[in-house]
């Protein structure tokens, strides 16, 4: 199809029925084949992640010694699909295991991160003046830090567990979510709908929240999603640093790679997969962030 | 010029000094008793105990503790690493030098292949190249540092034998190190053997960390081309008689660049943390190695001092690009 034939496509489906902003995005997304393997990939990620102990052969903390020598680890076989690590233990089971801890760390971290980045965000925007600047040089400072050295500083502080990843990750998304919400929510200020909203007597708090909030939104959404992949990124990283959780037998990606790295060269299934684990549920994320990034906003469509 | 200059420099100010209180509540937040048993371990001795407490004015109102850090840390004084016992700004020195160099390695392998890539893809729009580069730009982002690292070393190191597999020399290796590059070293010295063996080790480290910013800097410049070509000055030189080389190299590369140089400073950043990740996976003696280190013994003396470094470094890399952006942008200089 030729971009002419699109663009004449797209204005035929326009005329026939009244689509709304968000339903024309939607459409766009779907038309997008990276976006939908995007959400294919995501959302193999997340059934495998809910449905772990339906899904997994063995416990993931099962050691089956018998079949283990020192420096005999086996590969994939008809029992071990994925073969099994230093410790005898089943790589598919950690690996779906690993998914849970993954999208857990994943989401928590990105909502804790979004929820106060995007009420300082809300606040600078709707506000101004002292406000404005005393939060945004605040966020200015964290992002002197660079992303991953902040984590690590942040969970060495709380300490090793999941949930101070979870922060350590979370405090990395503050100043970015912020930063976004309110330069977006500044570029809606000046619209004329504000103009109007105000011209008939709206009270400020209903036009931040009723107007401007609703109509910034679309780039965080994007944002959202891109963090998800970081996030799983950083907190496999984290946990090869060894700052993930303190359960030393408990199943996460990061640390899978970092356990077995010694072992490469008698058993490289051990690092391969899990990484292949990283890669493809970030790159879902990834894909889908790019491709909503297209949809909401067309000129991005290169 | 100097104007923007001084503007950015006093901009700075309140960045580093909220860099520097955060590091010192970070301090304050530290697992273990007090500030001073925290930076000394569990083992700490009571004279070594004292030492801190009286390094940090531990026993006087925490205006007065910031102001003692602060003075402490502009006279470069970190205190001792609790597992060499060494002095760790002496080891910051020794350290920094080969992280620079993995990063410097890994900046030119990313900018080396990206902006040429990122050209050729924009020009050749939706062909194989183009398709190809945005493929694997994507790739590229989404696999972690470490796991690149771990499969390099595998094929290369581990099965193929072509590079070694850890380390920035030969274990038996008997070059003059007199700046602490080994590269530069080797050169200075006229030292084949030792230019040799310390490239041949710098190779999969470099590619590892440059991963991320050769699919980042590729999809920069690519859309920073497609942005230009299209211009009304393009056509003009075109227009005007102008050799399609010369207009690519006058009027598209020059002003697509800018973005391109932006994006290579704030790579620094991820260059840095990244750091940490690669030197892990290759035993590179560098300051992500020593943090490593230092949070598996939880030496928060060198992990404060290491991360304060890194962020001030970072901070001044943004500023020499800010900078060099008000160099090739007149236009900023004025805003």
């Amino acid at each position: 199809m030729s971009i002419a034939e699109a663009e004449a496509s797209e204005l035929q489906l326009e005329s026939e029925q009244l689509v709304g902003r968000w339903a024309d995005a939607r459409q766009r997304l779907l038309r997008n084949p990276g976006a939908v393997v995007g959400i294919v990939l995501i959302a193999l990620f997340v059934l495998v992640a809910v449905f772990a102990p339906l899904l997994a052969p063995y416990d993931p903390t099962e050691q089956d010694l018998s079949i283990i020598r020192p420096g005999v680890y086996p590969g994939p076989s008809a029992e071990h699909w994925l073969g099994v690590d230093q410790l005898g233990r089943d790589i598919l089971s950690r690996i779906i295991y690993g998914a849970r801890s993954s999208l857990l760390i994943g989401v928590v971290s990105v909502g804790f991160g979004a929820a106060i980045g995007l009420t300082l965000g809300a606040l600078a925007g709707a506000f101004g003046g002292w406000a404005d600047t005393l939060t945004m040089r605040g966020m200015d400072m964290m992002l002197a830090i660079p992303g991953l050295l902040l984590a690590i500083g942040v969970a060495a502080a709380i300490g090793r567990s999941q949930l101070s990843v979870m922060i350590a990750i979370g405090v990395v998304n503050i100043p970015i979510f912020a930063r976004l919400l309110r330069g977006s929510m500044l570029s809606q200020r000046e619209s004329d709908y504000v103009l109007a909203a105000r011209a008939l007597g709206v009270r400020r708090g209903r036009i931040v929240l009723g107007h401007i909030v609703p109509n910034s939104i679309a780039p965080v959404i994007v944002q959202a999603t891109l963090a998800l992949a970081t996030a799983i990124i950083d907190a496999a990283g984290l946990a090869y640093l060894g700052l993930g959780s303190d359960d030393p037998g408990a199943p996460e990606w990061g640390r899978m790679l970092a356990e077995t790295q010694s072992f490469l060269q008698n058993a490289p299934h051990a690092a391969i997969f899990p990484g292949l684990a990283i890669v493809i549920s970030c790159l879902g994320f990834y894909l889908l962030g790019e491709g909503l990034r297209e949809a909401i906003d067309p000129k991005f469509r290169r | 010029m100097l104007k923007f200059t001084v503007r950015r420099l006093i901009q700075l100010v309140p960045i580093l000094i909220g860099l520097s209180i955060l590091v010192f509540i970070w301090i304050r937040a530290l697992p273990g008793g007090g500030p001073a048993e925290a930076l000394l371990g569990e083992r700490a001795t009571p004279e070594a105990v004292a030492r801190i407490r009286e390094l940090y004015g531990l026993d006087r109102p925490l205006w007065q503790q910031y102001l003692t850090y602060v003075e402490s840390v502009a006279r470069f004084d970190f205190g001792q690493s609790i597992v060499s016992r060494r002095n760790i700004t002496t080891e910051i020195s020794e350290r920094f030098p080969a992280t620079i160099e993995l990063s410097l390695a890994a900046m030119i392998f990313a900018a080396g292949i990206g902006i040429p890539l990122g050209f050729v893809a924009a020009k050749r729009y939706l062909g194989w190249v183009d398709q190809l580069s945005v493929a694997g730009s994507l790739l590229g982002v989404a696999i972690p540092v470490f796991f690149l690292g771990l499969l390099l070393k595998y094929v290369f190191a581990v099965k193929l034998h072509w590079l070694p597999t850890v380390g920035r020399s030969d274990a038996t290796s008997t070059a003059l190190h007199p700046t602490g590059f080994y590269v530069l070293d080797a050169i200075i010295t006229n030292d084949r053997v030792a230019l040799v063996d310390a490239v041949r080790h710098l190779i999969l480290p470099a590619i590892a960390l440059g991963t991320i910013p050769l699919a980042i800097i590729t999809r920069i410049t690519r859309a920073a081309v497609l942005d230009v070509v299209n211009e009304d000055y393009v056509r003009t030189a075109r227009a005007k008689g102008l050799g399609p080389r010369v207009v690519d190299r006058r009027h598209v590369l020059r002003n697509a660049m800018l973005p391109v140089i932006t994006i290579i400073g704030l790579q620094t950043g991820l260059l840095l943390s990244g750091a940490i990740l690669t030197e892990t996976v290759f035993a590179w003696g560098g300051m992500g190695q020593w943090m490593y280190q230092a949070i598996t013994f939880r030496d928060y003396a060198v992990l404060q001092a290491g991360i304060l470094f890194l962020a001030i470094v970072f901070v001044l890399v943004n500023l020499l690009v800010d900078l060099s952006y008000a160099v090739l942008d007149p236009r900023i200089r004025v805003r």
